[in-house]
């Protein structure tokens, strides 16, 4: 293996590490063997940011490429994938700015809004809210809700919560300190509860708010 | 604990493995306060809703595509 390659830990070396050596050498199918690995996660990624599937399907070629010419500054000393998911986030934000016409789209974009600091629905949902919809409506309302929040917070959500990244290796992805993660995972996740309540909330049941008065009036 | 508190962690509650218990003082303030256990209960079935619908599927066919434009310019790399 070569040195440039930095292994984490002598007898573990991750088969991603071996395939990007195989790659850089020319050999094109370990790269493929990559890309068969990663690209419906990249797919996904990029959709959620930039909620338009043609400019999806462009980032995944796009990260792909870019990672394929950048595989030399690649030192091995994060995962591949958390560095593939740094170039797909890239190229989709910059994908987004193209269709607002120039405007920068950053992964800072609208994150001061105080909306989902604080629950303001408080009705409880149904016991069973997957079974109020079938399939297909349920993904309908899924991705209109996400759709909804700020670049910034959607990117954090669909990383962590969505693809299973660690917080540290979101950050490391995003170029965001922990804390920054952290603050916007939590209004992400706020602001997405917030707004699937409209979908699911108990229509048989007062809302807690009212429920509480009435047994204060008691 | 006030619901401010209580909301300050509730990243790490829904971080936490949900059949670890919570700490006694978050315990304690769910026992009395309906909001704060419908915020912590509602946002945790938020997380698992989204992780387990598959919203973005990306087809047979078009992942065929991509593959071959891939490879195709990494050749003329």
């Amino acid at each position: 293996m070569s040195s440039s390659i930095q292994s984490q830990g002598a007898a573990e070396v991750h088969p991603d590490v071996l395939l990007v050596e195989r790659a850089r050498q020319g050999d094109i199918a370990a790269f493929e063997k990559l890309v068969k690995q990663y690209d419906r996660q990249v797919f996904r990624i990029s959709q959620h940011i930039v909620q338009n599937r043609e400019d999806a399907e462009d980032v995944v070629q796009d990260a792909f490429l870019k990672a394929y010419e950048k595989l030399d500054q690649f030192q091995g000393n994060s995962k591949f994938y958390t560095w593939l998911v740094r170039i797909a986030v890239n190229e989709s934000l910059m994908r987004l700015r193209k269709r607002r016409t120039g405007r920068m789209v950053s992964i800072d974009e609208d994150v001061e809004t105080e909306e989902g600091s604080m629950p303001r629905d408080l009705a409880d949902w149904s016991p069973d809210p997957e079974a109020l919809y079938g399939q297909s409506e349920m993904a309908d309302i899924l991705r209109k809700t996400i759709q909804g929040l700020p670049p910034g917070f959607r990117t954090v959500f669909a990383l962590r919560d969505v693809d299973g990244l660690s917080t540290e290796e979101t950050a490391e992805a995003l170029g965001l300190s922990i804390p920054a993660v952290k603050s916007r995972l939590l209004r992400a996740r706020l602001q997405l509860r917030e707004r699937l309540s409209r979908y699911f909330k108990n229509r048989d049941e007062k809302p807690a708010a009212a429920k509480l008065s009435q047994e204060g009036a008691k | 604990m006030t619901c401010t508190e209580f909301l300050a962690q509730l990243d790490d509650m829904l971080d936490q493995d949900a059949a670890i218990p919570l700490r006694a003082d978050l315990q304690e303030h769910l026992m009395e306060c309906e909001h704060c256990e419908i915020t912590l209960n509602t946002t945790r079935k938020t997380i698992e809703i989204y992780r387990s619908h598959e919203i973005y599927e990306l087809p047979d066919d078009l992942r065929e595509r991509l593959h071959q434009a891939i490879v195709s310019k990494c050749r003329k790399c």
